[in-house]
C-alpha cells in the first residue's frame, strides 16, 4: 500500500525541497508549501528523510524501491522508511532521475537529512553524483531549507554496498590465506558472497559467519545462536563485564520508541487501582456476538468508552503539570504485540460508534498493524489505553503509563471463582481483574475506584454495550 | 531365587563340578533363548554330547583346596569364574553367572563401570538430551508449527557438565551395588593372567578360578602424529567432561563418536569441520541410510567436511596459535591443506586395552592388541588352538565394540561356563547413534547382504517405509525418516533393518528381537501393534515385504547358477 501522508497532511512533513544555490538565494521556505516552488528553478533535489510521526526523529531505509538512473515520476513510491512506528512508502512530488542515493537501505538517518538526490533531467545526474560524493566526504555545504533540526549528515555513510568492516585483528602466520569457519562458508555460498573477498575479524583473522552476513548486507540473525550463559555470579558488580560470547542486536525503530517511551514514563507520578469485575453476563453477550465479527477486545473497549464517558477525568491529559486537559473524544488505544514489538492501534471515537462498527475497524486497524502499514493518527491518537493479558492466563499484571495518556487499563484472564454472595451463599462466577495505572497529578483515587465501578457495572449488565 | 543359590556357597571351600559326572541326557536345547543362532546347531554336534541341563546348585562337590605349583592348574579354585573388567560386559557376565550359582569374583583397576558407564554410552547421552532439548527450543519454526512461544534458550555449561558426571556416578553406584548385593566379590586392582585359571590382582594377590573372562574393553585410538594435550586436542574421555565449548572444533573421524559429538557441538552452538578418512561420511551405516542421515544431521547444521583425508599431524593450541591440523591425501599421501581451529575431538575408534595382561603367560598373541577368539569367545593362543578355561568379551576381542554385545557375549560364556552350550549371534545385536534424530541398525546393511545373497545365491529385497505416514511422528511433527528392511522373498529371513528418525534407538528392538528368535516375516507381520505409536513405522514395514509363497521345502537350498 503505497500512502503518502504528506498530501494529506500539512507542509510540515515533507521530503523534498528544491535545492538549487546556483540560481536561487535559498527559499524562506518554512513558509512556504513545498511542492509550490517553480519545478523551473530547481535542477537538483534532496530527497529527505521525512518524519512519519510526531514523535519521530529519526528514520531507517527499508529498501530503495527505485535504483539510481531510475527515472521517476509524480506520485511514485521512491523508498520505503521504518520509523519508529510503521513502514511507509514514501512519494515523490516531482518528475526526475534518481540520481543518487545517499543513504543506502539498511541505515538510518534523522528526519531532515537528505537521502537521496533527484536529477530533472539526464545532464544533472553527474552534477548530482559528484553532490552526493561531497556529502559523503562529509563536508555537508547543502543548506537545510526546510527541516528545523539541523541534521547530523556526517553520519550517513555514504557509497552503498561497501559495508565499513571493523580493522581486523593481526591475522594468522599467512597472510593472505583466508580461514572460514564451516557456517561461514555455508552463509557465504547461500547469499553469493565471495568469501575471499571477506575480511576475517574472528579469532586469528578468521571469517566468521557475522563477516559473511556483515558483507552480504544482512542484519545479524537473532535467533539461531544458542547463547551460553554464565553462571549467576555473586559478587553482582555496578556494571556487569560483558558476558564473552553475547551478541548484540540494536533495537529496531519501534523497539527503541518503546524504549524511549518507556523511559519518558519514569517522570509521571502513577498509581494503580486493582477491581474485581464478574464476566459471566458479557461472556454469554460475547458468545451472542461473536459470531457477528465482535471480538473480547472490541467488547471490552467498548465498555471502557463508555464508562469514560461518565468519568471523562480518566479521559483527561496532563500536559504541563499544571492543568487538565480534557479530551473531547474517547480514543481507546488497545496495545498490540507485533513481531518484534509493541503498537497501540486506536479506536477513536469507541463511545459513539456501536459494537459492529467498532469490530470493523478493528479488524483493519490489525490488518495494518501486522503489515506495519498504521498511518500515524491510527497510532497515535489514543487518550486511554486497554491492555490485555488475559489469553496467555495472565490473572492480574501492572501496566505502565504511556505519554501523553491520564490512564492505562490492564486486563487480566476471567476465571471460574467461587464467590460468596450478599447472603453468604456461595457459587461459581467467571472472575475477572483489572488494574488501571493512572497519572496522580490529574487522577485520584476515588476518581479512578468511581471510574473502575461504572466500568464493572457495564461489564456485569452489558446490554447497553450492544445499543 | 538368586539368593537362595548364594547362600549354598561358603567362602572357605572352592567349588568343582566335573562336567562328565553331570553329563545327563537332555532333552534338546531351548531353541528360544535370545542370540541363538539357529546354524550354529549343525555345526556343534560334538559339543552337544557335553551339553547338560544340570543345576549347578545342588551337584557342589566340596574339595580340600591345596596350593599347586605354577604353571600347572590348581585343582582346587578359588571362584568358579573370576571376571578381569568391571564394565558393563564384565557386569553382565558377572550378574548372569551370579544366577547360574556361579561363585564370581570381578577384577578392576580403574572405577566400576568402564567406559560405558564412565566415559562413553552414559555420560554422552547426557549431552545429547541437554542437545536434543537445545535443539527443540531453538527450531523456532517446528515449535511455531506446534503453536509454542519460547524465549531464547540459554545453557549453563558447568551445569550440563554436572548433568553427565551426575549421571555417570549414579549408574556407577547403581553398578556396584547390583553386584555387591549379590554377592559378586569386587578385587581391587589391575589384574592380568599369572597361568592356567590363575589370576593376579593387585600388588601380589593371586586368585585361582575355574573360568576366567578378560573383559578389560578399550581406550580411546588416537593415529600418530596426533598430540592429545586434553584441552585443545581431545578425546571422548575429555569431551565428555564438557570443560569448554569451543567456536568450531574439528572432529576426525564421523563414525557413531564422532557424529553423535557434532550434535551435541552444533546445539551449544560451535560449528564443526569433520575429517574422514574414507570418501563418505558416515562410513558403516547403509548408504542410503548416511545419504540421508547428511542431509538431515550434516548438510543443515554448521558443519562442514573433509572426506578422504588423513589428520597426519595434529599440534594443540599454544603460545597464542590455533590448533593446527595438517590434512593428508588418503590415496596420493600428498599434504592438502592445513586446517587451524579452536579445538580438534579425535574420534577414530577405539584401541584394546590388552597391555600388561600377561597374555604371554597362557601363550596367547594379540592382533593389533585384540585377543583372538572364536564364536564362543575361547581365546585361541598362539598355535591357533584354545586355551581352556580362559574366555575373552568386549571390545577387548574386537568382535563388536559396542556394550551390550559385550554383555551379551559375557553371558553367552557364562550359559557355555555352566554347561549349556550357546553361540552368541552378532547379527542380532543392534547398534544406535543417538543423534537427533536417532540412527539405528540391526544386522546386515544392504551392501553386505547382496555380497552375501551372491556368494549364497539367494535374491534380495528392500522394503521401506517413511515416518511421514506415522501418526504419532506428524503429532510430534518429526516426519522427518525413513526405515528400511532388507530380507529374502524366498523364505522371509530378516538380514538387517536400519531406522532413521524419532526414537529409532528405541524402535529398532523388534526387528533386533525378531532376528535373535529367527521369527520370519511372515509371522511378525501378524503382531499388532498400538496406535498411535512409533512402532507402527516397523509394523508397516513389516506388512509391506512381499515373501513369496512357499513351493520348495523349508531349507533354503543352493540355487545352481
Amino acid at each position: 500500500m503505497a500512502s503518502s501522508p504528506f498530501l494529506s497532511k500539512t507542509a510540515t512533513i515533507c521530503f523534498s525541497s528544491s535545492l538549487s544555490p546556483s540560481f536561487l538565494p535559498p527559499f524562506p521556505s518554512k513558509s512556504l508549501r513545498p511542492r509550490r516552488i517553480p519545478a523551473v528553478h530547481a535542477k537538483i533535489r534532496e530527497i529527505f528523510m521525512p518524519a512519519l510521526s510526531s514523535t519521530m526523529t529519526e528514520g531507517k531505509i527499508v529498501s530503495w524501491i527505485k535504483s539510481e538512473g531510475d527515472a521517476l515520476s509524480k506520485g511514485e513510491s521512491v523508498v520505503v522508511v521504518e520509523s519508529d512506528k510503521a513502514d511507509m512508502d514514501v512519494e515523490t512530488f516531482y518528475d526526475g532521475i534518481l540520481a543518487a542515493i545517499v543513504v543506502p537501505e539498511g541505515e538510518t538517518a534523522p528526519v531532515g537529512a537528505p537521502i537521496g538526490l533527484l536529477a530533472e533531467t539526464e545532464d544533472e545526474v553527474a552534477e548530482a553524483k559528484a553532490k552526493a560524493n561531497a556529502k559523503a566526504a562529509g563536508s555537508s555545504t547543502a543548506p537545510q531549507t526546510v527541516t528545523p533540526t539541523p541534521p547530523p549528515a556526517t553520519a550517513t555513510p555514504a557509497p552503498a554496498i561497501e559495508q565499513p568492516v571493523p580493522v581486523a585483528p593481526p591475522a594468522s602466520d599467512r597472510p593472505g590465506k583466508a580461514v572460514a569457519t564451516p557456517f561461514a562458508k555455508q552463509l557465504a555460498k547461500k547469499h553469493k558472497v565471495n568469501i575471499e573477498s571477506v575480511v576475517g575479524t574472528g579469532p586469528y583473522g578468521r571469517i566468521t559467519p557475522a563477516d559473511v552476513e556483515a558483507a552480504a548486507g544482512i542484519k545479524k540473525s537473532v535467533v539461531s545462536e544458542p547463547i551460553p550463559v554464565a553462571p549467576p555470579r555473586k559478587e553482582a558488580a555496578a556494571a556487569p563485564p560483558p558476558i564473552p560470547g553475547s551478541t548484540v542486536v540494536p533495537f529496531t525503530a519501534m523497539q527503541a520508541a518503546v524504549s524511549k517511551n518507556m523511559l519518558e514514563s519514569l517522570s509521571v507520578p502513577t498509581f494503580r487501582v486493582g477491581y474485581p469485575v464478574m464476566t459471566d453476563a458479557l461472556d454469554a453477550l460475547y458468545e451472542k456476538v461473536k459470531p457477528k465479527g465482535v471480538t473480547m477486545t472490541v467488547l471490552l473497549a467498548k465498555a471502557v468508552a463508555m464508562a469514560l464517558v461518565q468519568h471523562p477525568v480518566v479521559n483527561a491529559t496532563c500536559k504541563d503539570g499544571k492543568s487538565f486537559t480534557y479530551n473531547n473524544n474517547i480514543n481507546i488505544a488497545v496495545a498490540v504485540a507485533v513481531d518484534g514489538g509493541l503498537i497501540t492501534p486506536v479506536l477513536q471515537d469507541a463511545d459513539k460508534l456501536d459494537l459492529y462498527l467498532l469490530s470493523q475497524t478493528w479488524k483493519e486497524l490489525v490488518k495494518k498493524a501486522r503489515t506495519k502499514q498504521l498511518q500515524p493518527q491510527e497510532y497515535n491518537s489514543g487518550t486511554f489505553t486497554l491492555s490485555n493479558l488475559g489469553m496467555f492466563g495472565v490473572d492480574r499484571f501492572d501496566a505502565i503509563l504511556p505519554p501523553g495518556q491520564g490512564a492505562i487499563m490492564a486486563v487480566g484472564a476471567s476465571t471460574p471463582t467461587v464467590v460468596a454472595d450478599a447472603d453468604g451463599f456461595f457459587s461459581v462466577k467467571s472472575k475477572m481483574l483489572v488494574n488501571v495505572t493512572a497519572d496522580h497529578r490529574i487522577v485520584y483515587g476515588a476518581d479512578l475506584a468511581a471510574f473502575l465501578q461504572t466500568f464493572a457495572k457495564i461489564v456485569e449488565n452489558p446490554e447497553s454495550l450492544t445499543l | 531365587m538368586q539368593s537362595t543359590l548364594s547362600l549354598s556357597f561358603s567362602p572357605s571351600c572352592s567349588l568343582r563340578s566335573n562336567e562328565s559326572l553331570a553329563f545327563s541326557p537332555s532333552k534338546p536345547l531351548n531353541l528360544r533363548f535370545c542370540g541363538l543362532r539357529r546354524e550354529a546347531f549343525a555345526f556343534s554336534a560334538s559339543n552337544r554330547v557335553q551339553v547338560s541341563t544340570r543345576r549347578l546348585s545342588e551337584k557342589f562337590v566340596v574339595a580340600s583346596s591345596s596350593v599347586t605349583a605354577n604353571g600347572s592348574p590348581p585343582k582346587s579354585f578359588d571362584y568358579d569364574l573370576v571376571i578381569i573388567g568391571a564394565g558393563v560386559g564384565g557386569h553382565g557376565a558377572a550378574l548372569h553367572a551370579v544366577e547360574k550359582g556361579l561363585k564370581t569374583a570381578i577384577i578392576e583397576g580403574d572405577v566400576v563401570g568402564g567406559t560405558c558407564v564412565n566415559r562413553g554410552c552414559v555420560p554422552s547421552k547426557a549431552l545429547l538430551a541437554v542437545s536434543g532439548r537445545m535443539r527443540e527450543l531453538h527450531n523456532e519454526h517446528h515449535l511455531k508449527a506446534l503453536g509454542l512461544q519460547v524465549g531464547a534458550a540459554g545453557y549453563d555449561r558447568q551445569g550440563v557438565a554436572d548433568h553427565a558426571n551426575n549421571l555417570a556416578s549414579k549408574i556407577r553406584n547403581n553398578l556396584t551395588n547390583s553386584m555387591k548385593s549379590l554377592g559378586v566379590d569386587i578385587l581391587t586392582g589391575f589384574g592380568s593372567i599369572v597361568g592356567p585359571q590363575k589370576v593376579k590382582y593387585g600388588k601380589d594377590n593371586i586368585v585361582t578360578a575355574k573360568n576366567i573372562i578378560i573383559a578389560t574393553g578399550s581406550v580411546p585410538f588416537v593415529p600418530k602424529g596426533i598430540e592429545v594435550d586434553g584441552k585443545t586436542v581431545i578425546t571422548s574421555d575429555h569431551a565428555l567432561k564438557l570443560e569448554f565449548v569451543p567456536d568450531w572444533i574439528a572432529i576426525v573421524g564421523s563414525g557413531y563418536i564422532g557424529l553423535e559429538f557434532s550434535d551435541v557441538y552444533t546445539a551449544l552452538g560451535s560449528e564443526v569441520t569433520f575429517i574422514e578418512a574414507l570418501d563418505q561420511l558416515m562410513p558403516g551405516f547403509d548408504p542410503e541410510i548416511g545419504k540421508l542421515a547428511q542431509r538431515v544431521l550434516i548438510n543443515p547444521r554448521k558443519i562442514d567436511y573433509h572426506t578422504g583425508v588423513f589428520a597426519t599431524k595434529i599440534i594443540p593450541a599454544k603460545d597464542g596459535k590455533p590448533v593446527s591440523i595438517e590434512l593428508t591425501d588418503a590415496k596420493t599421501k600428498e599434504h592438502r591443506e592445513t586446517l587451524e581451529v579452536d579445538a580438534a575431538l579425535i574420534a577414530t575408534g577405539r584401541a584394546p586395552f590388552t597391555n600388561g595382561l600377561g597374555l604371554e603367560n597362557v601363550n596367547v598373541v594379540t592382533q593389533r592388541g585384540f585377543v583372538p577368539v572364536d564364536e564362543r569367545m575361547r581365546v585361541i593362543d598362539g598355535n591357533g588352538t584354545l586355551v581352556p578355561h580362559l574366555y575373552c568379551i568386549g571390545d577387548a576381542n574386537g568382535k563388536m565394540m559396542l556394550a551390550h554385545a559385550a554383555s551379551a557375549q559375557g553371558i553367552s560364556v557364562v550359559e557355555q561356563v555352566a554347561g549349556r552350550d550357546h553361540v552368541l549371534n552378532h547379527l542380532s545385536i543392534p547398534a544406535a547413534c543417538f543423534t537427533h534424530p536417532e540412527i539405528s541398525m540391526v544386522g546386515l546393511t544392504e551392501p553386505q547382504a547382496r555380497e552375501k545373497a551372491e556368494i549364497e545365491g539367494f535374491e534380495v529385497s528392500i522394503a521401506k517405509t517413511s515416518f511421514k505416514a506415522n501418526t504419532k511422528a506428524l503429532a510430534e511433527n518429526e516426519g522427518e525418516g525413513i526405515a528400511k528392511l532388507i530380507y529374502r522373498p524366498d523364505n522371509g529371513e530378516i538380514l538387517g533393518v536400519h531406522i532413521f528418525g524419532l526414537h529409532a534407538a528405541d524402535l529398532i528392538h523388534e526387528a533386533s528381537n525378531a532376528i535373535a528368535l529367527g521369527t520370519s516375516i511372515q509371522d511378525i507381520k501378524f503382531a499388532v501393534h498400538a496406535h498411535p505409536t512409533l512402532s507402527e513405522v516397523l509394523d508397516e514395514l513389516f506388512k509391506s515385504a512381499k515373501v513369496k509363497d512357499r513351493v520348495s521345502s523349508p531349507v533354503s537350498e543352493p540355487v545352481a547358477v
